[in-house]
């Protein structure tokens, strides 16, 4: 520990920025200030809710609704008054957060809950030469890493998985598993029914002589009953629906046929009579809720088709009864019970129908809202990890640098598990400067797709600026005179090969995002088909995702090298040296942390079935690195 | 606990304030926390971010017992105790920390128990189901110990010290028999017999794998030395290192070890420690040990058998798994 000044006073100086004011969030700031931080800026855009307060103990049930950021704060103060909190209820993506607001902290703490944020953060800390402290936890499991510009990898030098999406054909003929009728229920149907109406939905199936459907069956004409336009929506998505599935023969040669269900079916007693059904007035108040009404107490319980239908029916005539204003603007929310039944109890009758398993109100919610678990004794724990890392850093005790992972099952008899970590990764498109290829068909893909698919959700850029040469081809943000933005528009909807300047196999793009600093460049690479079920996309970003194997066969080497300054009390036997991280022995230690990690994520519904929006408000999960990835790299 | 595992459905108000923490551990394991009554001796900066863990987890009662009165010195990694005199003067730790607990969780009843954890019987012991030590003698936690082992329902016990960077975590659940969840999935159930204090300090160091932690011997060196100087714990200073140091090389001696598994440089910083607790490593040491009582009621996951050490140094958190001595042999 060369590099000198005590930790006292290396924290006193301190000017820290905290992302994130969740989970870790309330523990890290109640440890920084005991700590002795006095300079603390911290950042969240999110409100409180009620199911933060097991565990964001900074928060009561009074202050739901109010700013995390200040209510954290507020809090604080209480044991600590005479040091400065400062709050901002904002979106660190504001610009307001641009490399300058970054270049006044000595070091950023984040407590993300998105990967999106993360990659945001990162880029800004590389521009701004900030060192970053990253965390994460779900359930049990957590992590912290220390990224410092040009000393460690950068948070994105290990690609991250974006959240999972699925074939089209999964979800509207061929599910087999209860996520695809979850995200069938959420996105297509609860869509169809509550949503835009503007939206382009796949909920039909498409057969040979639809000529019939001019008029929308998903309207309540104008004299129907609620009760009939209800059993009408079933009979047509759970019946006729999948009846017309059937008929196309060749999709089922291999997969088990689906049972078409009509309401008749599902309740044979009670479905024509229920008209003189009335509200406990006593309940008016209460939020509308289907499983109230019909007497379900239990969400954690396991429904009967006969259940799962009478919910659904119940849920869909609520929304028109007590909800009619917000039809047509609803998004699912996983905090909207009424919506959470009427998913529920859709994805039930479905995977009832193509016989999966069933799910409670619960686990169906879970796996619907992207749900992450989590408690507060993790959370501590990495807070307090993150607190060490950051005096670390301060004091510019590099050699020191851990990344920690907290384990469930002990591996190597340790919970907390600290490893050396890694040197930059010289081929990562975010900290070096390596080309990136794109696959992408350039006669058919507009620039729209590869802007949303690639540039936004894979790299990850906020505002983007595209140009094939020389050439401007695309801008986004404020500021834009209306003619330039007008041909900006026109272009997102041309497709590459046309476009001013043609973006033809053997293109170079420039891609730029000035927020972030972040400059990349790619290659093109024309290719005529795609495989609908592995490439989605219609387009393969080449050297994002790919494995990285020269340059770091030689970080591998260096990370080999014992490091003999290690924080040890002293007389360094062999026995203590070979005991250390940066051994041999640590490659077996990962392995195993790996593994528990691999096993956590196969039992875990919620999280390891990510959608294509990730709309939670937690503390997420950062065992995003590819395990395979990990081991391969390391093992070389 | 009385095995009535799980009976009764929670609330609707309990299903939404534990939705998170459900999604990991169960319903099941929900019902019998809130059943379960948690005594705490010992009011500091371990055993409050303890206190948050479990009371936020939902917990049935949290009883607290710390007769001193609260001074400035007990601000330092306190964040129950506002830094106002006028708050907390002439009032007991155990009281103003209460009064801030309860706060954190409508549903959990906290309250004060005074005494002093020496005159503890064992009838009332049995108002419990976890007992947590912190910052008492070897000897009031050897006779605590002992206590709850005399009883007949089983009374898990703990004890959590931090010493500025470095921590110890002691467990002793008695009998205990839990479901073990495999990596692939399933299930088994596991049963584990724990030594008492007395046992766990008192194997001979020689038995001990090479690898035990520095800290297990080191902790046993002031502990042995602060028990015989009727020291209160925290109370030797750096002034005592010569006296501490022979007493390292006699039990060292005695037991057959190399003086050098248990480091000058680690002693000294235990001694300059004093009282004194590092935050962070009270939030850790108060994590992982919210999560063992959490493990323990709800007879889910590994526990920890029986000792964990936290050295901020290394940032290693290491469980070491210390048995009671060999029966003396039959001759």
């Amino acid at each position: 520990m060369a590099s000198a000044a005590s930790s006292e006073e290396a924290v006193k100086a301190a000017k820290v920025l905290m992302v994130g004011a969740g989970g870790i969030g309330c523990e890290l700031l109640k440890t920084l200030a005991l700590s002795g931080f006095s300079d603390i800026h911290i950042i969240d855009l999110d409100t409180i809710e009620v199911s933060n307060l097991n565990r964001q103990f900074l928060f009561r049930q009074s202050h739901v609704g109010q700013s995390k950021a200040k209510v954290a704060r507020d809090a604080v103060l209480k044991f600590r008054p005479n040091i400065n909190i400062t709050p901002y209820h904002a979106n660190v993506k504001d610009s307001q957060f641009n490399v300058d607001f970054f270049k006044q902290f000595s070091v950023v703490l984040n407590g993300l809950d998105n990967l999106d944020a993360r990659r945001h953060v990162n880029r800004l800390c590389l521009a701004a030469e900030v060192p970053l402290v990253e965390s994460g936890t779900t359930g049990f499991l957590g992590q912290v890493t220390v990224h410092v510009k040009g000393k460690t990898e950068c948070y994105e030098c290990q690609p991250k998985p974006v959240p999972k999406s699925y074939p089209v054909c999964t979800i509207t003929s061929t599910p087999s598993k209860f996520v695809h009728c979850i995200v069938w229920a959420k996105d297509l149907l609860f869509a169809k029914l509550f949503g835009d109406k503007n939206q382009d939905n796949d909920l039909n199936v498409h057969s040979k002589d639809d000529s019939s459907s001019k008029t929308d069956v998903f309207e309540r004409n104008v004299d129907e009953g609620l009760e009939q336009y209800a059993q009408r929506v079933y009979d047509h998505v759970f019946g006729y629906n999948i009846e017309t599935a059937l008929s196309n023969e060749e999709t089922w040669k291999n997969r088990r046929k689906p049972n078409p269900i009509y309401i008749r079916d599902a309740l044979p007693e009670d479905a024509v009579q229920q008209n003189g059904r009335s509200w406990d007035h006593k309940n008016e108040e209460q939020e509308p809720s289907a499983m109230v009404f019909l007497g379900l107490r239990n969400p954690q319980e396991i429904w009967s088709l006969a259940d799962n239908s009478r919910v659904f029916l119940e849920a869909l005539k609520l929304f028109f009864e007590k909800r009619e204003k917000e039809i047509g603007n609803l998004i699912f929310d996983k905090d909207d019970q009424l919506a959470v039944e009427f998913v529920a109890a859709a994805a039930n009758i479905r995977a009832s129908s193509f016989g999966i398993p069933v799910h409670s109100l619960f686990e169906a919610k879970g796996v619907a809202g992207n749900i992450v678990h989590a408690v507060a004794t993790t959370n501590a724990i990495i807070a307090g990890l993150i607190v060490i890392e950051a005096i670390k850093v301060l004091k510019g005790d590099y050699q020191n640098y851990r990344m920690t992972y907290c384990l469930e099952h002990p591996a190597r008899k340790m919970l907390l598990m600290p490893v050396e970590p890694f040197e930059p990764n010289k081929s990562c498109y975010v900290c070096s400067e390596t080309p990136l290829v794109l696959e992408v068909n350039t006669k058919t893909s507009k620039l729209r797709e590869v802007i949303e698919k690639v540039i936004k959700n894979k790299l990850g850029m906020n505002l983007p600026l595209v140009m094939v040469g020389a050439t401007l081809v695309f801008e986004d943000g404020d500021g834009l005179e209306p003619d330039e933005a007008a041909n900006y528009a026109l272009n997102l909807e041309k497709v590459l090969a046309e476009l001013p300047a043609p973006v033809v196999n053997g293109t170079k793009l420039t891609v730029e995002d000035f927020q972030q600093e972040l400059k990349c460049s790619i290659n093109i690479k024309h290719r005529d088909e795609f495989d609908e079920e592995k490439e989605p996309d219609g387009m393969v970003l080449v050297g994002w995702s790919g494995p990285v194997d020269q340059q770091v066969t030689s970080n591998g080497d260096k990370r080999s090298v014992p490091s003999s300054s290690s924080a040890d009390d002293g007389d360094g036997t062999a026995e203590d040296i070979s005991a250390k991280p940066g051994m041999k022995r640590k490659l077996n230690e990962i392995l195993e942390a790996k593994e528990n990690f691999d096993a956590l994520k196969k039992s875990d519904v919620g999280s390891s079935s990510a959608q294509v929006v990730d709309d939670d408000d937690d503390d997420l999960v950062m065992f995003d690195e590819d395990p395979k990835q990990g081991k391969k790299k390391r093992l070389q | 606990m009385d095995g009535s595992g799980a009976e009764g459905e929670l609330t609707a108000q309990e299903t939404a304030l534990y939705d998170r923490q459900i999604r990991v551990w169960g319903v099941d394991a929900q019902k019998r926390l809130s059943k379960s009554h948690v005594l705490v001796c010992g009011m500091n900066g371990t055993t409050i971010e303890f206190c948050k863990n479990i009371v936020l987890a939902g917990v049935g009662s949290l009883s607290l017992m710390d007769d001193h009165m609260v001074t400035e010195d007990d601000l330092n990694a306190n964040f129950l105790i506002p830094p106002d005199e006028s708050i907390y003067g002439g009032r007991s730790r155990a009281e103003v920390c209460c009064e801030s607990l309860k706060d954190f969780n409508p549903m959990v009843r906290v309250s004060v128990e005074n005494g002093d954890p020496s005159l503890i019987d064992g009838e009332f012991l049995d108002k419990f189901d976890i007992i947590v030590i912190s910052g008492a003698s070897l000897k009031i936690k050897l006779f605590i110990n002992e206590n709850c082992r005399k009883r007949s329902k089983r009374i898990a016990f703990y004890t959590i010290d931090c010493k500025d960077s470095c921590g110890e975590i002691f467990v002793d659940l008695q009998k205990h028999s839990y479901v073990q969840k495999k990596p692939g999935g399933e299930t088994e159930q596991q049963e584990l017999t724990y030594p008492s204090l007395q046992e766990a300090i008192s194997v001979p160091w020689k038995n001990l794998p090479r690898k035990t932690a520095k800290l297990y011997f080191a902790m046993r060196v002031l502990e042995n030395y602060e028990l015989s100087e009727g020291r209160s714990p925290g109370k030797t200073t750096l002034s005592d290192i010569p006296a501490v140091l022979a007493r390292r090389k006699d039990m060292c001696d005695k037991m057959s070890l190399n003086e050098s598994q248990i480091p000058t440089a680690l002693m000294e910083q235990l001694l300059a420690a004093g009282k004194k607790e590092h935050p962070p490593v009270c939030a850790i040491l108060g994590g992982i040990l919210g999560q063992e009582v959490i493990k323990s009621i709800s007879c889910k996951g590994d526990p920890i058998k029986n000792f964990f050490y936290f050295d901020a140094a290394d940032g290693k958190g290491v469980i070491e798994d210390i048995p009671p001595p060999p029966p003396p042999s039959a001759n």
